[in-house]
């Protein structure tokens, strides 16, 4: 037997295309255009999932994104973990199974691409039902941009549940297709409403298709839109009632069975008791009742109803049957019971309008005591428009007629003129107001479930009021109400009426929680979109990383640069690499590239002055020619930058700064040029990747350079250490400098960024003789750790001022101001005791962890911490930088080494371990 | 995400924009004159206000130029 739940005819599914597909073992059948959930009602299977906490059997609950109960996790052909089964729409070769409320991802690689677009507009429209339609097509009749978004995957909303006016909606959806200016996203959920009307969604393009979906198609797709004006066209969820037993499968929102009926044609159950508060129950039962299902009985909460279907005031005590309703017990006003058999209990405790986005645009939720909802009050202060269900109007008439005025309005506000558009006749019918009915009296409080999907009862409600709770969103917190996945949608308001009831206070004035993004989930992959892999950050490299991977290089990332770690040989270990790049630097030549030191050209005829004020040196004195090392500080006094600074000309400086650091110098530049000090006249320009810099280090280097530099005076006397020249190397333009960033004898050289690779062959052809080894950042690090040079961000963290460095000589006393220098006299600055950055010597030989704290021997007081930790093979030992407290009293001493396995002593020295007297600098 | 007026570029996304704290506080004429209080003052405290509040902003991702607004802090709304 196939499809013993399925109608005849009728429905908007595919009767021509039959799908095949698996749930919880079982092979079933269906069509296109069913959701998992109507598919397996047509089946027959209404139990889904068992519950979250409790464990109990639960069934389809709802049609749509509402949904408590049905949870599934996906199988094939794409493992997607923790959907709604009212939600999935099905596609042949479907696996599914339901899930006890927790998912599981899968362990492999998801193939799929994922995508995002940013788009504008004058009017988005989120919810196509006909409020939303009418917006739409009356702001598109203005020539307006408009957008109009909604999650299922065909236009209509409401109206594809009860299966009214769908040739009108056929129509505007066409009208709309052909609208130049306008967009319709089917499939696509609005989840986030952030300021300035800046609204996300996530279009699933091709899910839908299963094993089917097109590879060159990304799978979905977020939407980041702006919108001059935005109309809320997002519709109302039903809700339950609490009442004993009130989420056994078969208890159905009587509007989502409405819509199984009409728009899958599959019969939800054969026999149904309806419960409600509202007239809109109503309509279900005789659309359920035209399609075959027998109607036993209305119970209508509302003892004054009178309209002869319904019993007045009478109210669901009991329901009968663990896997599947058998039957419910009813009781009358005065008391009285009576046992109705059916299988189906259909459930409207009224309405609440959808105002998640409304209250994520900042808007308030207030509540309407005639409608027995909270609805937007009106009083959001972005430029949105609030049409429908959505504010709280439920009258097809009046919910079309809202449309078209707000998607004027909202045309009108944008700056465009509506034209008028043509809606449906719709007779809205006089009726009795609804009431607002919370639990239900009698019942054991264990088992009426206020949140179905975290086996939320009012016994556990209570338990919170019991505790002195008085805000629902403490009671939110404490019972976990309304934070699953389904956010409350069909239990939210019903939480804070059954609270109000606990606490005696009217339900208005108790309030909702809060909304916030997202409104539904949504997929981390989805989030991503392209920003993964090698798209996720830009990658940085110098134009000789190509040459620096044919020496077999391995990479660091220092920012978004990729800079040469070490180059090991054949068999060689890390620690084994860096000692022999060491070695070469201080006994032979080295070479590095140093391309990515950010450089700053600094311009104008205040050049001078602006460097004075910026650095804590002077700088201004400095002659064309010369270099001088600079320390830059921000105002409290606390190390920001290091480099050194270049005079070109009287009026133009080259500066360097760290690697991480260049934009963010470059940034502090333009900061105080342009707010403290606009009357220096003074440009900045990065020209970090102008210059290709490669330094020449040791002994030997004056020797390369010699033989590449035939035009260059390099001797001791010609070319004085801190002094630069311009001159030809290897047959390039160059700019020469003797700085040493180890102690050794050495060079910078800078050429053109397109040059770098021949400079770079040159010296490694001109050092053969000498044993030239390029070496990588990790030697860089140990060579100058060895002089106690300190690396900004590594032996420093914003709390180091440059006398704790060591620095002070770099500090002007001359300047009248610097940035910084009156923090240097704050008492806190100058007191004796601060971290001071020391040498340490292990005493057992060992490598310290970097990182790792500095204590006294007894009783252990905290000193301070390992910055920096290598092996030298120029002191034939390990050693370490440290902040230390009071650090350069404590030399000779001995502090001890925080490890895993215990204390390790080591002695405090000074920091500049290796050639203190500079005898090497000048070769 | 705020859409924020640059008055050289126009409204342009949050996202372009470099956030500089308070506005209008001026780096002291002869910091030195200042005791460390006064200094302290200059360095630490900056005003948080719930509602309007004169702030610096450079469109850090555009013409990176430093501009003052007035924002309320509730709301996010640019007064100008």
């Amino acid at each position: 037997m196939t499809q013993p739940y399925r109608l005849e005819r009728g429905g908007l599914v595919d009767r021509d295309t039959p799908l095949s597909f698996r749930f919880d073992g079982r092979e079933y059948q269906g069509f296109r255009g069913d959701t998992l959930a109507s598919a397996l009602l047509a089946n027959g299977v209404l139990r889904v999932a068992d519950s979250l906490r409790l464990g109990r059997p639960r069934g389809v609950f709802s049609a749509g994104i509402e949904e408590p109960n049905a949870i599934v996790q996906i199988e094939e052909p794409f493992p997607e973990p923790m959907l709604t089964a009212t939600t999935v729409e099905l596609y042949g070769g479907l696996v599914a199974r339901s899930l006890r409320g927790h998912g599981r991802l899968a362990g492999d690689p998801d193939p799929a691409r994922y995508d995002s677009t940013h788009a504008h507009c004058d009017v988005l429209v989120i919810g196509a039902g006909p409020a939303g339609l009418a917006a739409a097509a009356t702001a598109a009749s203005s020539g307006a941009r408009v957008i109009l978004l909604d999650d299922q995957p065909r236009p209509g909303g409401s109206l594809l549940g009860t299966g009214e006016h769908l040739d009108w909606v056929d129509t505007v959806a066409a009208e709309l297709a052909a609208a130049p200016e306008t967009r319709v996203l089917t499939r696509t959920t609005a989840f986030g409403y952030y300021d300035d009307n800046h609204v996300i969604a996530v279009q699933r393009r091709t899910g839908h298709l299963g094993a089917l979906a097109p590879a060159h198609l990304s799978r979905e797709g977020v939407w980041r839109i702006r919108a001059r004006q935005v109309v809320l066209a997002t519709g109302a969820h039903e809700r339950s009632l609490a009442f004993a037993d009130n989420d056994r499968p078969g208890v159905m929102l009587a509007g989502a069975a409405r819509t199984y009926v009409n728009r899958y044609g599959v019969l939800p159950g054969r026999r149904a008791v309806v419960l409600t508060t509202n007239d809109s129950a109503y309509a279900a039962a005789r659309d359920l009742a035209a399609a075959g299902v027998e109607i036993a009985t209305i119970a209508d909460l509302r003892p004054g109803v009178q309209n002869g279907e319904a019993l007045p005031g009478w109210a669901v005590a009991r329901v009968h049957g663990e896997e599947r309703v058998s039957a419910v017990t009813l009781r009358s006003p005065d008391g009285a019971g009576r046992e109705v058999d059916a299988d189906l209990l259909l459930v409207s405790g009224g309405w609440n309008p959808v105002g998640a986005l409304y209250s994520q645009a900042g808007g308030r939720l207030a509540y309407d005591p005639e409608l027995g909802a909270f609805r937007p009050d009106g009083g959001c202060r972005q430029n949105l428009f609030v049409a429908g269900a959505a504010g709280g109007s439920y009258h097809l008439g009046v919910c079309l007629a809202e449309g078209a005025a707000m998607g004027g309005r909202a045309a009108d506000a944008a700056g465009f003129t509506a034209r008028g558009i043509v809606l449906p006749e719709a007779a809205d019918p006089a009726g009795t107001p609804p009431a607002a009915v919370w639990t239900l009296p009698g019942g054991d409080p264990a088992v009426q479930f206020a949140d179905l999907q975290r086996d939320v009862t009012v016994a556990d409600l209570a338990r919170a009021t019991g505790t002195g709770m008085r805000s629902v969103e403490h009671v939110k917190r404490y019972t976990t109400a309304g934070t699953a996945h389904d956010q409350g949608r069909t239990g939210g308001t019903l939480t804070s009426g059954v609270v109000a009831e606990l606490l005696g206070v009217e339900v208005g004035a108790l309030g909702t929680t809060t909304f916030r993004p997202p409104y539904a989930p949504v997929s981390f992959a989805a989030l991503a979109g392209r920003d993964r892999g090698m798209l996720f950050d830009p990658v940085r490299v110098t134009a000789l990383h190509g040459r620096h991977e044919s020496h077999g290089a391995l990479f660091e990332n220092v920012g978004q640069w990729k800079r040469p770690w070490y180059y090991p040989r054949d068999g060689e270990d890390m620690a084994g690499a860096v000692l022999r790049e060491c070695r070469a630097a201080r006994e032979g030549v080295a070479m590095m590239d140093a391309s990515t030191l950010g450089k700053i050209d600094v311009q104008g005829p205040d050049a001078g002055d602006f460097l004075d004020r910026l650095y804590t040196n002077m700088i201004s004195t400095l002659k064309p020619g010369a270099i001088r090392y600079g320390v830059m500080c921000r105002p409290d006094g606390m190390v920001f930058d290091d480099g050194t600074v270049i005079r070109l000309t009287d009026e133009r400086f080259l500066v360097t700064t760290t690697t991480g650091n260049a934009a963010a110098v470059l940034d502090w530049m333009e900061e105080w040029l342009q707010t403290e000090w606009p009357e220096l006249r003074v440009r900045c320009t990065s020209v970090t990747e102008h210059w290709a810099t490669v330094a020449l280090v040791g002994p030997r280097s004056r020797d390369v350079l010699a033989a590449v530099a035939p035009g260059l005076d390099v001797s001791r006397a010609g070319f004085g250490f801190m002094t630069w020249r311009d001159t030809e190397v290897a047959g390039l333009s160059a700019r020469v400098c003797r700085i040493s960033f180890s102690g050794e004898l050495a060079y910078e050289i800078n050429v053109s960024w397109w040059d770098a690779l021949t400079l770079w062959e040159a010296l490694l052809a001109a050092g053969a003789a000498h044993g030239i080894t390029p070496y990588g950042t990790e030697t860089m690090h140990v060579l100058r750790a060895e002089k106690g040079y300190p690396i900004i961000g590594q032996d420093t963290d914003g709390t180091v001022t440059p006398h704790d460095l060591g620095l002070g000589w770099a500090v002007s006393k001359k300047k009248a101001d610097f940035i910084g220098k009156r923090s240097f006299t704050r008492t806190d600055t100058a007191r004796p005791d601060r971290k001071q950055l020391v040498g340490l010597l292990p005493d057992d030989g060992g490598l310290l962890p970097e990182g790792a704290h500095l204590v006294t021997a007894a009783p252990q007081r905290v000193l301070g911490h390992v910055t920096s930790s290598y092996r030298s093979a120029a002191l034939g030992r390990t050693f370490a930088l440290a902040l230390l407290r009071g650090g350069r009293d404590l030399i000779g001493q001995t502090v001890w080494a925080t490890l895993d396995d215990g204390l390790v002593p080591v002695t405090v020295t000074g920091s500049v371990l290796y050639d203190p007297e500079g005898t090497r600098r000048d070769g | 995400m705020m859409l924020i007026p640059c008055p050289w570029c126009g409204p342009r996304d949050e996202s372009e924009f470099h956030y500089g704290g308070q506005a209008g506080v001026a780096y002291p004429a002869d910091p030195a004159a200042l005791s460390d209080a006064e200094w302290a003052r200059y360095l630490f405290f900056r005003d948080n206000p719930k509602g309007p509040f004169r702030e610096r902003w450079s469109h850090s991702a555009g013409c990176r130029r430093w501009f003052s607004l007035v924002r309320d802090t509730v709301t996010n709304e640019v007064l100008s």
